[in-house]
């Protein structure tokens, strides 16, 4: 008797067996992998690019320096992402839209996977027809904008062949297009029904309930949808790499000129030795540095609105 | 008059304020009912400006343009009349989301057209697709253009480079991906170290693929050194940093909705819990891996920029991913197109671009197509 008064004892372990054992560290293995692998990519990227930030200044590209090689190219890569993002941004959050309250649900679908078809084009492809296809049809419009608009400082002289950084923004604003569609439409579709009907039945037309009922509810989410976007384009090389003539850095967006980070090293690498091949890798660890910021802050804006409304998981 | 014969009407006190025009903002306006009928004859109108523009010689795109804001100007205005200014607002934002989606085929349609017909030639010749560019210079091409000599040199070689460096890198995505959601969903019960793997694959998501080339092409340097760093097994490491965040979240994704009951049937039946992963779960959302790691397969098998940098660029066939470079179909597209082989006569190697541009379109579509049907025909019967 007196065991049963004492509280039960620890019933028996489960035996270990090997196989469990052995899924259980395969398992952690690969999580833990992945912490490594980025962990990786960073020391690897300071290991290999460490020598163009020590150099001589005099030895580096442009002979000023590391920091005066990689500025105008950050400058760049900003420029043709913001531009991509404000683009993107508003025809993105219409075509989510369209999908989530004005389609029908059979057309919805169907477009959300014409939408992801866009997401899975190569990008060389879209630089290829960026280059051939699109650059000669926005040469009239550039010319356009530089008769009309010269006066403002980014409409300068317009280039004839459409080799631009305008021209590739516009190409990487189709491609950042998909995933700011998708993170938005998901947003949308998470409305609460009961504030949609709230809003109709107090006598809304139906953009007046989008305004009021939907826009708020998902604008956090657009807001880290546009940024994941960002990223992307921030990273995004061969469009930019095939369509726009680079040069030093302008503030026309009509000519050619500007060059972005992965541009450059896209189209330096293959060549580079020695040193160059060292400040083209640090370069990289910048753009890597950027992008993980943007991507942090997505993420951020993203999940606070998960946890605001419940809706996240 | 008859005004004295009635009694003099009562003093009205003035109305207390009504409530609702207190509600500070609140704009007070009815709405007349409004038929769809008169969006359908203005956008007939614009549709006619469009074409009358066109055909007047005004270029398609300013044609286009002209057509939309007429459009959206005279919805405006008929509404307005009609219905008022809500009813009017109303009309045009419908107009707006449509013209969005419409601005978002027309790039699609534009692309796919251009593929089509720039690399259809090319594309489906077996010539094209068997031979290798070795050997093959400019004045093949200019040998070709004068009518000298045949359409020589293909891809044969990228193609064998992309299956053989996408396969390695599924090899080696796949089961770290798989076994990290099934760390993550069936051994982590949400603790640290489930979070902060999470959020890194969150990071590794935003990598940038040409970042992700460097990595691996720094990586091997350190092993192999500089000279010999470029070969098609780092691609598919770089790949593969790529890849592994798609297929864990996916997966993570799949497994999740794998219902609790049929682990605790299988585990109260004494099953080991390893077994239980192996034999209940991954067959229950095996559809559903299987069409994630499709759509992971052709989110890479079209990478240019890491294979750029980590495997470089052959011309001749190489099946042997550990040693020297090889080409891949995007690379080769890149190339051609970017780098023609005789600068002077271009149009061959602008053909060889975009045949195999073509060849990666329709691959990429192919496995998207796949994993659609592999999702709705081996879905799991979970009887909900």
């Amino acid at each position: 008797m007196t065991t049963s008064t004492r509280p039960a004892r620890r019933r028996p372990a489960a035996p270990r067996r090997p196989g469990d054992l052995a899924f259980a560290g395969l398992s952690l293995g690969s999580a833990s992998l992945i912490l490594l692998v980025l962990a990786g990519v960073a020391f690897f990227l300071a290991r290999e690019g460490v020598p163009a930030l020590t150099a001589d200044p005099e030895e580096v590209t442009g002979g000023a320096g590391f920091g005066r090689y990689v500025l105008p190219l950050v400058i760049g890569t900003v420029i043709s992402s913001v531009i991509a993002m404000v683009v993107a941004t508003p025809v993105a959050v219409g075509i989510a839209l369209f999908i989530s309250h004005y389609a029908p649900r059979r057309v919805g679908t169907a477009v959300g996977f014409v939408v992801d078809l866009l997401a899975a084009v190569p990008s060389v492809v879209f630089g290829m027809w960026g280059l051939a296809v699109l650059a000669p049809q926005l040469g009239p419009l550039f010319g356009w904008l530089e008769r009309n608009l010269g006066f403002l400082p980014f409409f300068g002289e317009a280039s004839a062949t459409g080799r631009t950084l305008l021209t590739a923004s516009i190409v990487l604003a189709v491609m950042i297009l998909p995933i700011i569609t998708s993170v938005s439409r998901e947003v949308f579709l998470q409305t609460p029904r009961l504030h949609e009907e709230a809003a109709l039945a107090l006598g809304a037309t139906k953009w007046e309930m989008i305004r009021t009922a939907v826009l708020p509810f998902g604008t956090p989410g657009v807001v880290g949808g546009t940024m994941l976007g960002l990223g992307r384009a921030l990273g995004e090389t061969m469009a930019v790499a095939i369509i726009l003539a680079p040069g030093a850095l302008s503030w026309n967006l009509l000519g050619s000129g500007n060059k972005t980070i992965p541009s450059e090293i896209a189209l330096n690498f293959p060549e580079a030795a020695g040193l160059r091949l060292s400040e083209l890798i640090a370069a990289g660890l910048v753009l890597f540095l950027i992008t993980l910021a943007v991507n942090l802050v997505a993420r951020w804006i993203v999940a606070r609105r998960a946890a605001f409304s419940g809706a996240g998981g | 008059m008859s005004a004295p014969l009635r009694p003099a009407p009562p003093v009205v006190p003035p109305p207390p304020p009504s409530r609702l025009r207190d509600v500070e903002g609140l704009v007070l306006s009815p709405l007349r009912p409004t038929t769809r009928r008169p969006a359908v004859l203005v956008g007939s109108l614009s549709v006619l400006l469009t074409v009358g523009l066109w055909l007047g010689d005004l270029h398609p795109g300013a044609a286009v343009a002209a057509g939309a804001l007429t459009h959206l100007v005279l919805l405006y205005a008929v509404y307005r009349v009609l219905g008022g200014h809500r009813v009017a607002v109303d009309h045009v934002m419908r107009a707006l989301v449509h013209l969005a989606f419409g601005l978002a085929l027309l790039p699609l349609v534009s692309l796919l057209w251009t593929v089509l017909t720039l690399g259809g030639g090319r594309g489906f010749d077996p010539q094209f697709l068997w031979q290798t560019m070795n050997g093959v210079t400019g004045l093949h091409d200019q040998a070709y253009a004068e009518g000298r000599g045949d359409f020589v040199g293909g891809a044969f070689h990228a193609i064998v480079g992309t299956l053989v460096i996408t396969g390695l890198a599924t090899l080696i995505s796949v089961p770290v991906g798989l076994f990290t959601a099934i760390y993550l969903v069936e051994y982590a019960a949400g603790n640290r170290l489930s979070s902060a793997v999470r959020f890194l694959v969150d990071v590794m998501t935003g990598i940038p693929s040409i970042v992700a080339g460097l990595f691996a092409f720094a990586l091997f340097a350190q092993i192999f050194g500089l000279r010999d760093a470029k070969m098609g097994l780092a691609g598919a490491v770089a790949l593969s940093v790529l890849m592994i965040p798609t297929v864990v979240r996916n997966s993570e994704e799949m497994l999740r909705i794998v219902p609790n009951e049929l682990r605790e049937a299988s585990l109260a039946l004494g099953v080991p819990k390893w077994r239980t992963i192996a034999r209940i779960v991954l067959p229950t959302a095996a559809s559903g891996l299987a069409s994630g790691i499709t759509l992971a397969v052709a989110r890479v098998i079209g990478e240019t920029a890491p294979l750029l940098v980590a495997v470089g660029y052959a011309r001749a066939l190489s099946w042997n991913p550990f040693e020297g470079p090889m080409n891949t179909l995007a690379v080769y597209a890149y190339f051609m197109f970017t780098k023609p082989l005789s600068p002077a006569v271009r149009e061959p190697s602008l053909e060889r671009a975009w045949a195999a541009a073509l060849l990666l379109v329709l691959i990429v579509v192919a496995l998207n197509l796949l994993a659609r049907l592999i999702a709705r025909l081996f879905a799991p019967k979970t009887g909900r």
